[in-house]
């Protein structure tokens, strides 16, 4: 299936326009190209069905850059970066203090709508691709997404300290994660994007998004939906535990009923 | 991570509500281990099997009201017995209910308020380790003193059950004709509703409180005392399963069911175990395990963190 989708998208960059112009003929050094890059993604599924026991996977992302300036692709000046953004939730981050010797939580903080996980790839550091400024700009990189905390916060100097612990607390639970060499070149205009998918990944339309960089600066970009789906019958309850709470409950009574009716008969000695 | 093990596929199972895998047989091994203690003791469970159940990284919202399931189980067939045996007061328990009902109400809008401002988890070791504790040490202590009388054979001091308290001069008399006793309803409600409230926020029956208070409080005869808090129980859990459900989705049926049927298994065994064993030693040790589990839970409150920072989806309406 990939080594198909390969040769597709193979195919459709050599029958664009634009690949067969740069490739045949030579754009003059020194004289900047008035088309503007393209770029193209493309996946094998536009949805996942992952089970219970799904302990996590990579997705590859296959792409193409289409009027690719030959010089700029030969001195590595076009850098890629795909990311997989789950679904946006609010997100609090709490943090615990002693008091009289025991640590409770004291203080905490909402952020805005953040994605529940958010899987990165790139050609390279993202940090070495761009400025920080402009990064933060566009909010590519678990660095640089916009965590914006909800409400008034009067010790501004915290917010850091908040932002820093959710982006910790984020990689190490495996929810975000990044691959500085997740994208390769596997031909001077095809790449390849490998994105970890955890295992407790959320299910929920999430978006594939690709960047394209030349020499630094956000020429292109394309998004593209995917949904997750989990399936099996541990996800059935789930959602009848949420969907239909008071059968569930129900239901949950009814088995311990059965249970403790069903030993005093099983069991019964009189 | 107390009980740190490889995940192998083969036995794991997968527990939708708490969201992680768990060893099907360490889950079945607690539900027979607190299943055997309960029939051995008569207790119902619930104490003993949601810090268990916290120590195994279940996530305590998930522990206390799976708890709560889980002792409906262990109830039903004590309560059947005694019913049997006609050691059951329905008028009494229904008046217990009554109040058991209206706390389990408030536990659960308690709980919830407690949830949103994330001092859930504090709050639930806080109270285990204060009532563990409380329990562990009084039984420890009434063991320790019956085998001292053992020891130098001496009888068993007559109880007596004394001159009538302030309780016994409350209005709104009921005359309960089973436990043949003349009481006013309000300390009886009073009790259910305590008793309610901790169900919810605790995932327990009660019943090792309810019992004790209404022998020595309430002077309700012996004999139909413990049937009589299994009946109220059943009705308090279950009612507290189903709004524990309704309003934080946190009842997992998976975890639930296992407990249920390893634990009724399990009460069998530790009934006949009770009846051939020494009592006061069998309560020795079982005061030690409940000191054990409020000590390790108060350590866990004591003892710096790995992480001082955690973060949870949703905001403040969590």
């Amino acid at each position: 299936m990939r080594r198909f989708l390969l040769t597709l998208l193979l195919l459709a960059a050599l029958a664009s326009p634009g690949f067969v112009s740069t490739a045949g003929a030579q754009v003059p050094f020194g004289e900047a190209s008035t088309v503007k890059e393209g770029l193209e993604i493309g996946a094998s599924t536009s949805e996942i069905a992952i089970t219970s026991d799904f302990r996590g996977a990579d997705l590859t992302i296959f792409g193409a850059l289409t009027n690719a300036d030959e010089l700029f692709l030969a001195i590595g000046q076009y850098d890629v970066v795909v990311t997989l953004e789950g679904p946006k939730d609010y997100a609090t981050v709490r943090r615990k203090e002693r008091v009289f010797g025991i640590w409770m939580n004291t203080d905490s903080m909402t952020f805005e709508q953040v994605p529940e996980s958010y899987s990165l790839a790139s050609t390279r550091l993202i940090d070495s691709i761009d400025e920080a400024p402009s990064l933060n700009n566009i909010g590519v990189g678990i660095d640089h997404l916009p965590l914006n905390p909800v409400g008034y916060i009067p010790n501004s100097g915290s917010i850091g300290e908040f932002r820093n612990a959710y982006r910790r607390l984020k990689l190490s639970n495996g929810l975000y994660q990044r691959d500085t060499s997740g994208v390769r070149f596997v031909s001077s205009s095809l790449f390849r994007a490998s994105l970890k998918l955890p295992a407790n990944i959320p299910d929920g339309m999430h978006m594939v998004r690709a960047y394209l960089f030349k020499s630094g600066q956000l020429i292109n970009q394309k998004e593209m939906p995917l949904r997750v789906v989990k399936t099996g019958i541990e996800q059935a309850i789930t959602d009848a535990a949420h969907e239909q709470p008071i059968q569930y409950g129900m239901l949950c009574v009814l088995i311990a009923v059965i249970t403790g009716w069903g030993a005093s008969l099983i069991f019964r000695r009189d | 991570m107390p009980f740190c093990l490889r995940q192998d596929p083969a036995v794991t199972v997968y527990l939708p509500i708490a969201e992680l895998s768990v060893n099907i047989f360490i889950i079945l091994g607690m539900g027979a281990a607190v299943g055997f203690l309960s029939g051995m003791f008569g207790v119902g469970g619930g104490f003993l099997i949601t810090p268990l159940l916290i120590f195994y990284n279940i996530p305590p919202v998930v522990a206390v009201a799976t708890g709560a399931n889980q002792v409906v189980a262990s109830s039903i067939s004590g309560a059947i017995t005694h019913f049997r045996r006609g050691t059951l007061d329905m008028k009494l328990g229904t008046v217990l209910l009554v109040g058991g009902l209206a706390g389990a109400t408030v536990g659960v809008w308690i709980f919830s308020w407690l949830r949103r401002l994330g001092q859930l988890d504090l709050f639930i070791s806080i109270l285990y380790v204060v009532l563990l504790g409380t329990i562990g040490a009084l039984m420890l202590q009434e063991s320790v003193r019956a085998m001292r009388r053992a020891k130098k054979n001496e009888p068993l001091p007559l109880k007596r059950p004394g001159q009538h308290n302030w309780v016994h001069r409350l209005p709104l008399k009921m005359r309960f004709k089973k436990s043949k006793i003349y009481l006013s309803a309000i300390p009886v409600v009073g009790l259910g509703f305590g008793i309610g409230i901790l169900t919810s926020i605790m995932g327990v029956g009660g019943g090792f409180i309810m019992v004790p208070a209404m022998i020595y409080l309430l002077r309700i005869p012996t004999n139909v005392v413990v049937g009589t808090s299994l009946f109220q129980i059943i009705f308090v859990t279950a009612y507290t399963t189903m709004v524990q459900a309704a309003t934080n989705y946190s009842v997992d049926i998976v975890l639930a069911t296992i407990l249920m049927v390893a634990g009724v298994i399990g009460a069998q065994y530790g009934v006949r175990a009770g009846q051939k064993l020494r009592g006061e030693q069998l309560r020795a040790l079982l005061a030690l395990l409940v000191l054990a589990v409020g000590i390790r839970l108060a350590i866990g409150l004591i003892v710096t963190p790995d992480d001082i920072y955690s973060v949870a989806v949703g905001g403040m309406g969590y």
